[in-house]
């Protein structure tokens, strides 16, 4: 019984994290600068990478697979914010404005 | 040299659990290579106060599970706003008050506000850090300062 | 169920290299290609699971490892335009 409701659970996990991935691929083609784009990239490299982590986590059990999904799963969190830093420091000094909504504060 | 330690310990534990030999003749040799990669630490000088926070661990349990609701949240925001037709964003660029004192502190904020989907840090001047947010709720939410106390409180005084 | 999470990381990968393609700047190309990699990540883990090889997972985290590298290493060449460039002395650095 708790083995079919953690399939289920996994099953949940892995298909929103897919659909979060997808929201955040069109997300990056839809959204109109580069700046803005980032926020895109964040959503695909947060809970669509986390969800579909944690599904298969569900699946793997307690074992050295989890270990390594933790792993994957924590690197990536860690490395994410710091290359999109790097990217948005890059991309303004290589003179890219971001565009901006007409009243800005 | 606390810090050397636990680096490598944390190395070697690293080891052990992604090599999967337990074997003595691996156990030295990963011995061998902690050592050597603890070494070039030292030399570097990345094995310090700064390079290795284990002073915040007991922290972390708190502060982790807070950032991670944040940014499930915030994803479901940003979600929302690429799904609807109208494509209701607002980007702006706005500066907050990073009232940590040292530069870990300032990273570990700036990197929780990239972290969150719908704002992303962009340039660090002086106590500043240059956001941009997609929707002017978000940046309304990063000024209100929440999460500027709470990483505060999680790097502690110094 | 594996193969739906498989598709969704493929549509994924597919609508990043649209944006690859057609990327403005080359930071947009460089973003898209960030994305491609961590769902490269995610796709090599899912498919150790759906082919029952979990040795796969070790090569996602290397991969995982050389992608953010990699990501560094073209953003600092395109910044400074080699990838030699020594960072500021430390004596500099220990002053501020």
């Amino acid at each position: 019984m708790t083995m079919a409701a953690i399939d289920v659970l996994s099953w949940i996990c892995l298909v929103t994290g897919g659909f979060f991935g997808i929201v955040g691929g069109i997300g990056l083609l839809r959204l109109p600068d580069l700046f803005s784009r980032f926020h895109a990239a964040g959503v695909t490299d947060t809970l669509g990478a986390g969800l579909i982590l944690i599904g298969l986590m569900l699946q793997a059990g307690w074992s050295l697979i989890t270990i390594k999904l933790v792993l994957i799963l924590g690197f990536g969190l860690f490395t994410s914010p710091t290359a999109t830093h790097a990217l948005a420091k890059a991309a303004l000094h290589g003179k890219v404005k971001p565009r901006l909504s007409r009243k800005g504060t | 040299m606390p810090h050397a330690i636990s680096l490598a310990f944390i190395c070697f534990a690293l080891w052990l659990l992604l090599s999967g030999h337990y074997v003595p003749l691996m156990l030295v040799l990963g011995l061998l290579a902690t050592l050597f990669v603890v070494a070039i630490a030292v030399r570097m000088e990345i094995s310090n106060r700064e390079g290795q926070p284990i002073h915040l661990l007991p922290m972390v349990l708190s502060y982790w599970p807070w950032l991670l609701w944040e940014i499930v949240k915030a994803n479901f925001v940003v979600a929302r706003c690429i799904l609807t037709p109208a494509l209701p964003i607002k980007p702006t660029l706005i500066k907050v008050k990073a009232s940590q004192k040292s530069r870990l502190g300032k990273v570990v904020y700036a990197n929780s506000i990239t972290l969150t989907p719908g704002t992303v840090s962009i340039d660090i001047k002086g106590n500043e850090i240059e956001v941009h947010a997609l929707t002017r709720t978000a940046a309304q939410d990063l000024k209100r300062g929440h999460m500027d106390r709470r990483v505060t409180k999680f790097v502690g005084s110094n | 169920m594996f193969v739906a999470a498989t598709t969704a990381i493929l549509i994924t990968m597919a609508l990043a290299l649209v944006r690859a393609l057609l990327g403005p700047t080359v930071y947009d190309r460089i973003l898209a290609v960030n994305m491609f990699n961590t769902k490269t990540v995610l796709l090599i883990a899912v498919l150790g699971f759906l082919s029952g090889r979990p040795n796969f997972l070790d090569i996602a985290l290397v991969y995982a490892l050389i992608a953010f590298i990699s990501t560094i290493a073209v953003l600092k060449f395109f910044e400074y335009g080699d990838l030699g460039q020594s960072r500021p002395s430390r004596a500099k650095r220990r002053q501020t």
